[in-house]
């Protein structure tokens, strides 16, 4: 299910191959991130969502296929040019990995002080836009041990946006936030999406609370996408693989199981032993 | 023998991998240098923050040095050579290598754990893709002051452990030796070369003990058993290294004029 249309992607990803050791990871994957939109990427546990992020921040490289952000082939660029595009990339990950040594305030200063010469003044005015954006202007002396889950992802989402990025990514944000942290993330990445215009991926297994946030969808599945679309589009489609995803059945096509062996058999062998 | 094999080779990849990690941590060096603040930070943390058990260690070892030394030098009537004793042992021995041992187990495991941790959350990710190269943030500035903090540590050791309140405290002090004797025979005896000696050994563990430091936390498995591991590989390498390196020093300073 290739992509439609690539005229306006700012990120473009074409025959991705990547594995860890023997296992398969990116078994030939297509994806497109539009401008100005909120892609999502969903799948289960495992199917290297997290990876993909890494992949197109040049982090790791591909075994085959190719990444292009903005036209670039990421992995072919010095490691100079490599920096130089990564300014242009935000990541919030997982579980926020704010640096413990900085209160909240210097952590979100952090990418402007190492990557602009502006006064301090404007520093100031800068981070704390950015910190009321999501909510924790009065957090600023904080550190990060001192914070909640919630509350360090919104810190890492604010520093995420520090350098107006062109791309921020998103890495679980919504996974073990409360139902209110959960719906005021949501709405944060919407709008700061559009009001910064930029361009979001949401990597995720929230499947409803993902979906309606999103202007796109990619389902993932054995290293491949199984089911693209509009969010309605993802959610009438036909693939076995997205329905048993979208609606968090137990058998299908993605085996619960980690390994097949007869559960009977094994208890069997116990007993007898 | 085929295991005998594998266990080489896995030793010979690693002092590989450490030996390229020290040229990138040197390569970085001199961008990690136009941060001051950054270096000053850590100078504090592994230098200024080591100095108490430094202090303490140093006063015991001196004290100890006084007892032994004019025990064994009373019975040839040499007592007034006390002096020279317990300062040609610390300068160009124990103030160098206890000193190391000392900022192994306590600077050393720090850092190991400090980056491991950085490693285990996401931290250093977090750094390379704000495009902030980790080895010029973090590794190099601590590498850095490991090996700026370490001398300047022996140094104070050995004036602890030789004057204020070592061999001076017992050998004077307390057992009566003459004060103008202990001072004047450390001066006549004691020669540029062996504060040489010492500050070489001492910049040489130093920049030791903060390699192995710095390259075991920045390879720690991300999980807590191997930041565990990391930090115990710091302490036993280093130590074991500290040792061996004295010898292969002390033999290669060796001289009798």
């Amino acid at each position: 299910m290739a992509p439609t249309s690539t005229d306006n992607a700012l990120v473009r990803v074409r025959g991705l191959h990547f594995g860890f050791g023997r296992r398969v990871i990116f078994d030939g994957m297509d994806l497109d991130l539009r401008r100005g939109q909120v892609t999502a990427l969903m799948g289960p546990s495992g199917t290297g969502k997290t990876t993909l992020l890494r992949l197109i921040g040049g982090q790791y490289r591909p075994h085959r296929g190719s990444i292009a952000f903005d036209g670039q082939d990421v992995h072919r660029l010095s490691r100079a040019k490599l920096l130089e595009l990564r300014k242009r990339m935000g990541i919030m990950f997982q579980n926020g990995a704010l640096l413990t040594d900085l209160s909240v305030y210097e952590n979100v200063a952090f990418p402007l002080r190492e990557h602009t010469r502006l006064p301090e003044s404007m520093i100031r005015d800068l981070v704390l836009l950015k910190l009321d954006a999501v909510g924790l202007r009065g957090a600023r002396h904080l550190f990060p041990d001192q914070l909640s889950g919630g509350m360090a992802r919104r810190v890492a989402m604010a520093r995420a946006v520090a350098l107006d990025p062109a791309l921020v990514m998103y890495d679980e944000p919504l996974t073990g936030l409360d139902p209110i942290s959960m719906g005021v993330a949501m709405r944060l990445i919407r709008t700061l999406n559009d009001a910064l215009g930029l361009t979001s991926i949401i990597v995720s297994h929230d499947v409803p609370e993902t979906l309606s946030i999103s202007d796109y969808a990619y389902i993932v599945s054995n290293g491949k996408v199984v089911a693209a679309g509009t969010p309605e589009q993802v959610k009438s489609s036909g693939s076995e693989w997205a329905q048993q995803f979208l609606k968090g059945q137990p058998d299908g096509p993605v085996r619960f199981h980690y390994d097949n062996s007869d559960y009977g058999a094994d208890l069997m062998r116990k007993a007898l032993a | 023998m085929k295991k005998a094999i594998d266990i080489l080779a896995e030793f010979l990849r690693g002092v590989g991998q450490a030996q390229y990690f020290l040229a990138a941590t040197l390569a970085a060096t001199p961008r990690a240098l136009a941060k001051p603040h950054l270096i000053a930070q850590q100078i504090y943390s592994v230098g200024v923050l080591s100095m108490v058990i430094t202090v303490i260690s140093g006063m015991f070892i001196g004290m100890v040095l006084g007892l032994q030394g004019y025990r064994t030098l009373v019975g040839f009537g040499a007592e007034e050579s006390l002096g020279v004793f317990v300062a040609l042992v610390v300068v160009r021995e124990l103030g160098p290598v206890v000193t190391a041992l000392l900022f192994a187990g306590r600077a050393g495991s720090a850092l190991t754990a400090e980056i491991g941790l950085m490693r285990a959350t996401d931290q250093l990710s977090a750094m390379e893709m704000m495009a902030v190269d980790p080895m010029q943030r973090v590794v190099a500035p601590r590498f850095f002051a490991g090996f700026v903090a370490m001398p300047l540590l022996a140094a104070i050791f050995c004036v602890m452990a030789i004057g204020i309140a070592g061999g001076y405290a017992i050998g004077v002090e307390l057992l009566g030796v003459d004060a103008g004797s202990y001072w004047s025979q450390i001066r006549a005896q004691v020669e540029m070369d062996d504060i040489w000696n010492g500050v070489v050994k001492s910049l040489v563990f130093g920049a030791v003990v903060s390699w192995i430091a710095v390259f075991q936390g920045y390879h720690a498995a991300p999980n807590s058993e191997g930041v565990s591991r990391a930090t115990r590989n710091t302490v036993v390498m280093s130590s074991l290294a500290i040792l061996a390196l004295d010898f292969v020093l002390t033999a290669f300073m060796f001289k009798i004029d």
